[in-house]
């Protein structure tokens, strides 16, 4: 694959980590958060941690779209799918992750409840203009990558008056997200999570660019690099922020230059604020309410709400007792310290949202970690 | 063909409407019309001796050896796709579970439950497809059977096949006899009919050229039986891909298994759908696509029998059996980590992002 390929060549693996072993500093720890599910995702499936020299740790962040919409959000999407006449669509990832009580959108489908996987917002708009006696429901997550999208198909609703069309708007951005890890206590008081750095998110900054980063460099005194999810953008960003480090510099870079500016796409970035505003506050699984960290539909798109159109209220939904999802979240907590890890939350009964998505921590970890234990047992 | 035409002619005054008619709850009643229906399409397309002795089983002379039986059910949709058609594919797919042990495929049932409103002429193109697959593969629809569901009750048509075949004498193949050090061999490249199904689902509306690799491995599987009796195990990487097959034969062997990534086969257009749908080649469906493990000495000889083979042109080692307590595929990735290759979880769905 032309363009694709050019960036999981082993060649030029070799010499990228090659320089990365010259380079860190044997005497001291890198510890660097990748922000995005895709981002581990890329380096669990490449085996990108197998060159890094021991002393550079990844700390999986929370950009998994998935890992993060709390149950209380899905329970309200599952309660939607269980009414006569609506059609849930949703994203193909979200359909395994299990709501109050364990049960999830394919439990819901299986017991006759219509939910389609789509592959965009679009699919979802042209369902409704296929059935138009149907209500369709697109439950719409994502940070800032898939919230154009859904942009364009309100607008697409409006503009063909379409009144069987509404979104359950659930988009999370991703700034909030990083300087709530940055403010916590965990991280800037007590130092229990040492984060050294940040892989900033890919795609994301295809639409909002590199300069909301600029202020986390200035005021937490923490590299970003914005970062490609090919293996080969892992592993050259990991060389970059190692470099910054070890010359005491905090600075956002763009390793992702191919495609990210330092603005952003202005013409995406004017859609979704014609659309969408922020919420006052929003919760997160795993990082709790985090004010400024969602969007909603404006009053003048209110007919295409779900939220507005069906009366839903958020009621939060108690997680699972034991579920360390949260703390592995935020980096507090590595998936092995979960005592459901491996036992009674597996990636075919997941109790948590972190092994729910293949783009999840707990996931990842569980594939990779039993081999790391296996190897070393050998 | 002239004989039976005269005959249901004489039987049935107006015969089976194939432009315009459809499947009806009657078809299926054990009357007169399903009585037709079994003349004038399955007997006729299928066309054999027993078929048309026109008893409820076939009496089988076999020849000497272990007998291998196996049954399958196929309920694909869409019901034609790029390279085949379920007809084709619940031949194929049943011949291959048989060659598998390495036995010769002989016989074949077919059982085909179908929805009322299905049309005819879908039906005949199906149950040709199935004969001529049948034909090409010189094995015959013994026995058969047809039942209607109301609609809304199926999808169409689901097929059912079961069949025999003769193992040649002295050859064992399963998959509990890997051991370590053994190759891992594959006939050609991954995912091409999953791609090609996947394409062709309503809901995915873009153009690719992958054609279904849906073929009957049993003349592969001779060639190869012949060059290495010693191979130790073959399966087809159908449903769950090759990931899912190692695994399978990892736990039964009580072996891990090592995989080169950069040595599977795989065509362009199949990895950039892939890509493009979020999948995973190695657990996306194969079913012209066979697995074999053999000592590591015979490789060689095993490799360059495939390659002369019109199916295992490009066929290579893939992997190598290991000695693993927990018996995981792992694997090299080309990029130069390594990554365990589990089972899939649930069903494969896309990431999002």
């Amino acid at each position: 694959m032309k363009y694709i390929d050019e960036y999981r060549d082993g060649v030029a693996a070799r010499g990228v980590a090659e320089q990365i072993i010259l380079e860190a500093k044997p005497d001291r720890v890198y510890n660097l958060m990748e922000f995005c599910g895709g981002h581990t995702h890329a380096i669990y499936r490449y085996g990108v941690q197998d060159l890094l020299p021991d002393n550079v740790n990844m700390i999986h962040g929370p950009g998994c779209p998935v890992c993060v919409l709390p149950i209380g959000r899905l329970d309200m999407a599952l309660s939607l799918a269980d009414r006569d006449g609506i059609t849930v669509c949703t994203y193909g990832d979200m359909l395994r992750v299990p709501g109050s009580g364990g049960r999830s959108l394919l439990q819901a489908k299986a017991e006759g409840a219509d939910i389609r996987m789509v592959y965009s917002a679009a699919d979802a708009l042209k369902l409704a203009r296929q059935h138009r006696e149907q209500q369709v429901v697109f439950f719409a997550i994502g940070f800032e990558t898939t919230t154009p999208p859904t942009a364009v198909a309100i607008q697409g609703a409006q503009a063909q008056d379409l009144d069987n069309f509404t979104v359950f708007c659930n988009h999370v951005l991703t700034p909030s997200a990083i300087a709530n890890i940055l403010e916590s206590p965990d991280v800037r008081e007590l130092g229990t999570v040492p984060i050294d750095g940040f892989l900033g998110p890919a795609h994301v900054s295809v639409v909002i660019g590199s300069q909301p980063y600029e202020f986390f460099a200035r005021e937490y005194h923490k590299p970003v690099i914005i970062s490609g999810f090919e293996p080969l953008d892992v592993l050259q960003s990991i060389l970059m922020l190692i470099r910054q480090l070890n010359c005491g510099r905090a600075e956002v870079e763009n390793q992702y230059i191919r495609a990210v500016s330092r603005h952003g796409n202005l013409k995406a970035k004017r859609m979704v604020a014609e659309v969408f505003e922020l919420r006052r506050q929003f919760e997160w699984r795993g990082l709790g309410v985090v004010p400024y960290s969602a969007l909603r539909i404006k009053n003048r798109f209110a007919k295409f709400d779900a939220e507005v159109r069906f009366d839903l209220s958020y009621t939060p939904a108690k997680e699972h007792n034991g579920c360390e999802c949260g703390a592995i979240l935020r980096g507090v907590l590595q998936p092995i310290d979960c005592k459901l890890f491996g036992t009674a939350c597996t990636p075919e009964t997941p109790m948590g949202s972190c092994m729910v998505s293949s783009e999840g921590a707990c996931a990842a970890h569980y594939i990779y970690g039993r081999y790391q234990a296996a190897a070393g047992t050998a | 063909m002239s004989a039976p035409q005269a005959r249901t002619k004489r039987k049935f005054g107006r015969p089976l409407n194939f432009k315009r008619g459809v499947i009806e709850l009657s078809h299926g009643s054990g009357g007169r019309a399903m009585a037709q229906l079994i003349d004038e399409l399955f007997t006729r397309s299928l066309s054999n001796p027993w078929l048309e002795q026109g008893n409820d089983q076939a009496c089988l002379e076999l020849p000497a050896g272990r007998v291998a039986m196996t049954t399958d059910s196929y309920v694909i949709s869409p019901l034609f796709f790029p390279g085949g058609d379920i007809g084709s594919l619940a031949v194929h797919g049943t011949i291959n579970d048989i060659a598998m042990s390495g036995a010769r495929p002989l016989h074949l049932s077919a059982g085909f439950i179908l929805e009322a409103g299905f049309p005819l002429r879908d039906l005949r193109r199906i149950v040709d497809s199935m004969a001529a697959a049948a034909r090409a593969a010189e094995v015959a629809v013994v026995t058969g059977d047809t039942k209607v569901v109301e609609r809304g009750k199926a999808d169409g048509v689901f097929i059912n096949t079961s069949g025999i075949g003769v193992v040649p004498e002295g050859l064992q193949l399963s998959g509990n006899l890997a051991r370590p050090g053994d190759r891992i061999l594959i006939n050609g490249t991954i995912g091409d009919h999953g791609v090609a199904v996947m394409s062709k689902r309503a809901e995915l509306d873009f153009e690719v050229s992958v054609e279904s690799d849906s073929a009957a491995l049993h003349d592969l599987v001779r060639v190869m039986v012949s060059a290495v009796p010693q191979m130790r195990c073959l399966r087809d990487p159908t449903r769950g891909g090759v990931a899912t097959t190692l695994n399978e034969i990892a736990r039964q062997s009580g072996v891990g298994m090592t995989l080169e990534e950069a040595a599977i086969p795989i065509k362009p257009e199949v990895a950039a759908v892939c890509e493009l749908l979020g999948l995973d080649p190695l657990y996306v469906a194969n079913e012209g696509k066979l697995i074999a493990i053999c000592p590591p000495q015979y490789a060689q000889a095993l490799l360059t029998a495939m390659t002369r083979h019109p199916l295992g042109r490009r066929s290579a080692v893939i992997g190598e059996v290991a000695a693993d307590q927990p018996h995981f595929v792992r694997m090299h990735t080309a990029f130069g980590g390594s990554r365990v290759v589990d089972w899939l979880s649930g069903e494969q769905l896309p990431r999002i992002c």
